[in-house]
């Protein structure tokens, strides 16, 4: 190896991307390479004489570098656990290694290449054609071509590198660091804009850092010099290197991806200067490596400072192939030939200083055919043939010796982001190019503007005036300052830089028109004849432009081919609708640090110390019990028996809170939910039921009357949010006189619960008289309780004698010790959710989501009572009457089952005649009463008290059933009311 | 090597047989006239023409052949549904799905991955239980599984509780399948254009003649034609198409968004389903993880893209499969998504005599393809509702009998 080591590497004087102090050692599919600090993987392979970079994804034909931008799938690598790396843009670093995808065997000996020799049985969509035959045959034929999908590796055992986000915001975005994006950007700066430049690559300049434009070299340099010495300079211009624009979105907001970061940019005006992709001719073997675009070769020359090849073949249509013959020459590459498309000679400077080389230039003619080298691993000639008409060529051919073919015969404009956006590329037949159909608007009003080679500019004098245009257009789009005066409206430069028809077919094919999908010229022509002619079935059914490169060198000539075979006149036709990402975007990059906040309690810490097994609640963290996980039923038991008999601490703080305040307070409330709230006592509670407009139970929770004009609502713990969101919703249309807040996180609620939860709330410090004659059942007092600004409500939830206590969050750990402290003589423990959730089943409460699910509706669940019947409105009272003249079709009843059953499992069904009526929604095993207890759907002509009815097990088992009156436990409510 | 293939290819110049042919002049009347050349009206055609000899068809297209929905879906058919109609319902599509690239004559790659629908919340557990329980009870193959398992099946699957929300359950239905959703149209075109169907693309239904209550006429941009019976199939427009023919949807179009990733060799086999986290994720025949969330918060009439939804996607999916990291993003789109209250479509007649309704199909269309067009051809036909689709008439929002599908249909498509 060491005998060609760099060896096509050029002189000191270029390689602008190099730094050549420093070298990098990489390995290639095992092999060492070095390169130079600024090489990318390719022409870092390039340096080392190394064409083969990757195998093509259906007939594993050896590829090389096509674009030397990132912009082709020629190059994709696998780099460890990254698949489908850009080779040609991504940087060599020390000890990287570097493997070829998809291929069978090795990159040099792929034995996939092997289906290139059976390509005739695989026609375009020959996948819906075969492999179903005989019935079943498929699940066969499935699993060998599945195995072929697919390019790069996923390593299972790769990790998640975490990446920042960061909003910014400016008052312009200039994408694009050529000479358009420089001159925009300087001219918006210069009229005080605050600018922020996105380049991709890491040094700007464009196309001036690699593109010829004239024959002194040196008068392009000073101007890209100049532009790029300015803008770095510029107080006002932020420049943003490596980074990519990866969609501009409504408003422009623009998501710009840099190795380690997500920019979320807001810019009041954005100029696009994306610059246009060179594209390729089609002819056979033209995806061969050794066969790349000229301005590949060029940016190999200047950026990388390697040789392309030996001995090249230049075919252009335009007068920038001419510059790449003089950059070919200059860097010591022979000529063989300049092929000139076009009839007419042409007379530029550029012409004229390659005809003064001696170099031969022949007019009129085309690439007919690349000549492959043994294995296709290169190219050791091409076939030239004079052109006779509209993609053909005279019988006569010529053969030229040479190992690089430079393609420069038209462009597209890179107008991606722009069509994301819902802009047009349309064929314009004056210039044979696509070009875009005016700028999207916002609304009414356009918020960016393109510049440059986007527009179909490609002159640099017209390039550098078009930015600076933009520039001030963005400028006064932005409001900044005094609108500057805008230059000429630009003419066109594009004619001569297309060709119209670069397309040869050949009788034994191997033309590609898509080299992501290996798609080839009767490939297209097939689809259209089988009746896919649209140019959205053509890509879906032969899966052109679909791939890695979304169609950024095989977009224009589809539409060609694709047009011509239907019969149709190519003039105004669109291509396939673009969508973002203008790059493909790595995933964690997107994704960023995961930010799902846990909400916990004020008490959480407590519980952890008290060894509480904690569970998600919607969002939040609750204590399922305290114990070990071992003795769960044991604690949930103690748990339930200490609040039965003596006292219990639930912290109920999830609960949601809701401030109603206003003159129309208890109004709204009457609408919202289906009591009546508007005789509702001052210090008195009552329970809130909310339905949705088709009378479906949606939340509930308790409504305490604090004043006249203020309400203190509760809702269930995954409800805060949502009910919160549908007040706002209804009252935008009522327009009430309330206030409505969302204290959920403001206020903590600690229930204290069980026959000795007086007694020990009498012990503190307490100005609320608790007596049972004065602070009666479903009353609310506000007081002090040691010193704590407390609101003390008197619920019943779990049955028992108890209140909930909702106290500022910051005080909630101070009043959970002292009454757990003060508590212990009477018994007192923590208990959690389970215990809460049995204890509430022996009182037949439901819970919200569990025993309602999105259909129930307030008779199905037995909750009629909580309906007021004679107001005039609220949200589900129409549907609650048309319901009320239907047959229900279920009810939910209590049951019960000895204690030594099996323990049937919620959402276990509930059957009739074998057809399903409904499910069970909760049961466990009380030991307060001694058996199993639950609730369930069944039929309503089976849910009397005593009817029996069927449960379904998970096994398919089935167990038998009655219908028992509700509530389970203390049923005339005594216990809670004491 | 498949016979087909081999004759294809020794052929000297094969002859390439038109799949379908160019869209025809519209006549002056129709016997059917099917609004919506995606797979529902497609396969309504077929159905129309194979199982009743009804052939005097024309299938309007706005745009080109099956490029609304059915160009958009993430290409998931199952039947693991939580209400006894919608089980039902869909189990007959997945047995119509099974046998249809024989009935077609047409690939349409037919995988069966298995479909595992994941369970964060002890709420999602019962409701997967619940789901469950309903599938066996009607014959369906669905289980309850649990961590052990779901590792058998998705090694991948990152099943740690060193997550936000970690996975406590998967509802588990092995006959959920993917399927080339082109390819379903294509093949229904196919066969419908074989049997006489005309199918016209490019042709925009501007109105319709709808005299004493009865729709006689349909207007397009090319001309008017006269017809018998109208069956509307657009999805994404259901509401829009029903105000020319002067009746109200229950039906809120709302945005949903979608994405698939470049190609790597295959390592997920099953599709994967997370409610909680808004996540459905599957492999593709060509290598692509094909990726969805939740649809949008709001109603709109607009295919943009967002990158907020890549956003949180994204965050979701790494919870899932962490190693995914470096895997790119490239390409992604937006659907239009007639949502129903109760997440169930609807099916059947409509105030308007000789005027039948396929629409509602919310994130669920896709699935439902054949069995919706094989019984809207039954009803055209017949005249009389099939009970099959019964319970998904426009009536039932009247009779407030709804279907509900929610906690089925959320995400889970």
């Amino acid at each position: 190896m060491s005998a060609s080591l760099n060896s096509m590497r050029l002189l000191q004087s270029t390689g602008l991307y190099l730094d050549r102090s420093k070298t990098i050692s990489f390995q290639f599919n095992g092999q060492s390479f070095q390169g130079f600090q600024g090489d990318t993987i390719a022409s870092a392979l390039a340096a080392n004489n190394c064409k083969l970079l990757s195998r093509s994804f259906k007939y594993h034909r050896p590829r090389g570098i096509l674009s030397m931008s990132g912009q082709d799938s020629n190059t994709l690598v696998q780099i460890g656990d990254e698949p489908n790396v850009r080779a040609d843009t991504r940087a060599i670093e020390e000890g990287m290694q570097v493997q070829a995808q998809n291929v069978i065997g090795s990159l040099e000996k792929d034995y996939g290449s092997l289906i290139g020799l059976i390509g005739r049985f695989l026609p375009v969509g020959f996948y819906y054609k075969a492999f179903y035959k005989p019935k079943g045959a498929w699940r066969y034929w499935e699993k060998l071509i599945r195995r072929m999908a697919g390019l790069g590796k996923i390593d299972p055992g790769s990790e998640i590198e975490y990446t920042d986000k960061q909003y910014r915001f400016t008052d312009v975005t200039v994408i694009g660091g050529g000479p358009a994006g420089l001159s925009a950007a300087l001219e918006a700066a210069d009229n005080g804009a605050t600018v922020i430049l996105i380049e991709e690559n890491p040094i700007l300049g464009g196309s001036l850092n690699y593109a010829r434009f004239k024959t002194d070299r040196d008068q392009v340099y000073r101007i890209r010099n100049e532009l790029v010495e300015r803008v770095s300079s510029h107080s006002n211009i932020e420049v943003l290197t490596q980074a990519q624009c990866g969609g501009w979105f409504e408003d422009n907001w623009l998501s710009i991806l840099t190795p380690g970061r997500l920019f979320k940019l807001r810019s009041k005006a954005v100029v696009i200067a994306s610059g246009s992709f060179e594209q390729p001719a089609v002819f056979r073997n033209n995806d061969l490596p050794g066969v790349m675009l000229g301005s590949a070769a060029q940016r190999l020359i200047r950026l990388y400072g390697v040789k392309p090849g030996q001995s090249a073949v230049v075919m252009t249509a335009n007068e920038d192939g001419y510059g790449v013959a003089l950059d070919l020459l200059d860097a010591g590459v022979a000529v063989a030939a300049l092929i000139d498309m076009r009839e007419q000679i042409s007379l530029s400077d550029l012409s004229q200083a390659v005809v003064a080389k001696k170099i031969e230039v022949l007019n009129g003619h085309t690439i007919y055919e690349a000549l492959p080298v043994a294995g296709n691993r290169g190219i050791r000639g091409v076939k030239v043939a004079a052109i006779s008409g509209e993609g053909k060529v005279v019988d006569e051919t010529r053969t030229i010796d040479c190992d690089l073919a430079c393609i420069s015969v038209g462009y597209t404009p890179a107008a991606q982001l722009i069509c994301h956006f819902g802009g047009r590329l349309i064929y314009d037949e004056s210039i044979s190019m696509l070009k875009l159909d005016g700028m999207p608007k916002h609304g009414d009003k356009c918020k960016a503007i393109a510049a440059g080679s986007l527009n179909t500019v490609f002159d640099l004098q017209q390039v550098l005036a078009d930015g600076k245009n933009a520039g001030g257009s963005a400028v006064a789009i932005a409001g900044i300052g005094v609108k500057p005066a805008l230059g000429q409206k630009l003419l066109s430069s594009a004619v001569e830089q297309n060709h119209p028809w670069p397309i040869f077919s050949h009788p034994q094919g191997k033309e590609f028109v898509d080299f992501d999908e290996d798609l080839q010229i009767h490939d297209i022509e097939q689809a259209v004849a089988e009746g896919y002619e649209d140019l959205n079935l053509v890509k879906r059914y032969s899966t052109v432009v679909m791939g890695p490169s979304q169609g950024r060198q095989s977009a224009l000539n589809n539409l060609r081919i694709a047009t011509k075979a239907a019969g149709n006149p190519l003039q105004g036709l669109s291509i396939t609708t673009q969508r973002p990402p203008f790059h493909p975007e790595p995933i964690q990059l997107l994704a960023g640090r995961s930010f799902q906040p846990v909400r916990r309690t004020a008490i959480h810490h407590r519980h952890i110390e008290l060894g509480a097994q904690m569970m998600p609640a919607g969002n939040w963290l609750r204590p399922a019990y305290y114990g070990l996980p071992e003795q769960s039923e044991n604690a949930v038991e103690q748990e339930a028996l200490a609040i039965r008999n003596g006292v219990g601490l639930i912290d109920v703080s999830t609960l949601g809170k809701l401030e109603i305040r206003g003159t129309d307070a208890a109004e709204f409330l009457n609408r919202m939910y289906t009591f009546s709230y508007l005789k509702q006592p001052v210090d008195r509670l009552r329970y809130a039921l909310m339905l949705d407009e088709t009378g479906v139970i949606i939340d509930d929770g308790i409504a305490a009357r604090l004043s006249e004009n203020h309400f203190y609502v509760s809702t269930t713990s995954g409800g805060s949010d949502s009910v919160y969101r549908s007040m706002l919703h209804w009252n935008a249309q009522w327009r009430l006189d309330v206030d409505i807040t969302n204290v959920t996180s403001a206020y903590a609620g600690i229930s204290i619960a069980g026959p000795g939860s007086r007694d020990v709330l009498q012990e503190l410090n307490c100005d609320v008289d608790l007596s049972a004659d004065a602070f009666t059942y479903s009353e609310v007092r506000r007081g002090q309780l040691n010193g704590i600004a407390a609101c003390l409500l008197r619920v019943g939830f779990v049955g028992e004698l108890g209140w909930e206590i909702h106290v500022p969050s910051s005080q909630a750990r101070y009043l959970w010790d002292i009454l757990l402290e003060t508590g212990q003589k009477y018994g007192c423990r923590p208990v959690g959710v389970e215990a809460q959730r049995l204890l509430r089943l022996e009182k037949g409460h439901i819970i919200v989501g569990q025993d309602t699910d999105g259909l129930t509706v307030p008779e199905e669940a037995a909750m009629s009572w909580a309906i007021a019947k004679k107001k005039p409105f609220h949200i589900g009272k129409r549907s609650v009457e048309i319901l009320a003249n239907k047959k229900q079709t279920r009810r939910l009843v209590g049951f019960t089952l000895p204690k030594k059953s099996v323990l049937p499992q919620e959402s276990n069904l509930t059957l009739k005649d074998d057809h399903i009526v409904g499910r069970i929604t909760s049961v466990a095993r009380s030991s307060t009463l001694n058996e199993i207890i639950g609730l369930a759907y069944v039929h309503p002509e089976q849910s009397d008290v005593g009817t029996s009815f069927d449960i379904k097990l998970s096994n398919g088992n089935r167990l038998s059933t009655k219908v028992v009156a509700l509530p389970f436990y203390d049923p005339n409510g005594k216990r809670q009311e004491i | 090597m498949p016979l087909s293939l081999l004759k294809y290819g020794l052929t000297k110049q094969p002859k390439l047989q038109r799949h379908f042919p160019p869209t025809p002049e519209l006549k002056n009347s129709y016997d059917v006239v099917i609004v919506g050349g995606g797979g529902h009206g497609l396969a309504a055609a077929y159905y129309l023409a194979k199982n009743w000899g009804i052939t005097n068809v024309a299938v309007l297209e706005k745009s080109y052949l099956a490029g609304g929905n059915t160009a958009r879906n993430t290409t998931i058919v199952r039947s693991n549904y939580l209400t006894p109609e919608g089980v039902q319902f869909y189990d007959e599509s997945v047995k119509l799905f099974q046998n249809l690239s024989n009935e077609l004559d047409y690939n349409i790659l037919y995988s069966e991955r298995g479909h595992l629908t994941l369970a964060h919340t002890d709420a999602a557990v019962r409701t997967a239980r619940w789901r469950a329980e309903v599938n066996k009870h009607l014959g369906v193959d669905s289980e309850l599984i649990y961590p052990d398992e779901i590792a058998r099946l998705c090694p991948q699957l990152n099943l740690g509780d060193d997550v936000r929300y970690p996975i406590l359950g998967a509802l588990y239905h092995p006959p959920g399948a993917l399927a080339r959703h082109d390819g379903v149209a294509w093949g229904y075109a196919r066969r419908a254009a074989e049997y006489g169907v005309e199918i016209h693309t490019q042709t925009e239904v501007t109105g319709f003649d709808i005299e004493k209550g009865k729709v006689v006429g349909v207007k397009t941009n090319r001309g008017n034609i006269q017809c018998g019976k109208v069956l509307q199939a657009v999805a994404g427009m259901s509401s829009e198409v029903a105000r020319m023919a002067d009746f109200k949807l229950p039906i809120k179009t709302i945005p949903l968004q979608a994405c698939v990733s470049e190609a790597v060799k295959p390592f997920l086999d099953p599709i994967i389903v997370s409610g909680s986290l808004h996540v459905y994720v599957s492999q593709s025949s060509r290598g692509e993880l094909v990726m969805g969330a939740s649809a949008e918060a709001y109603p709109l009439y607009s295919t943009r893209s967002t990158l907020e939804f890549k956003e949180e996607l994204m965050m979701h999916l790494l919870e899932m499969f962490p190693f995914v990291g470096k895997l790119r993003v490239l390409r992604q789109w937006a659907g239009m998504t007639d949502m129903t209250p109760d997440f169930s479509p609807v099916m059947g007649l409509t105030p308007i005599e000789n005027y039948y309704i396929d629409a509602g199909w919310g994130t669920w269309g896709f699935k439902a393809t054949p069995v919706c067009g094989k019984r809207m051809a039954e009803t055209i036909a017949t005249g009389k509702i099939p009970d099959l689709i019964k319970p998904f008439e426009l009536e039932r929002f009247y009779r407030n009998e709804q279907v509900g599908e929610r906690g089925a249909a959320s995400v889970g498509h």
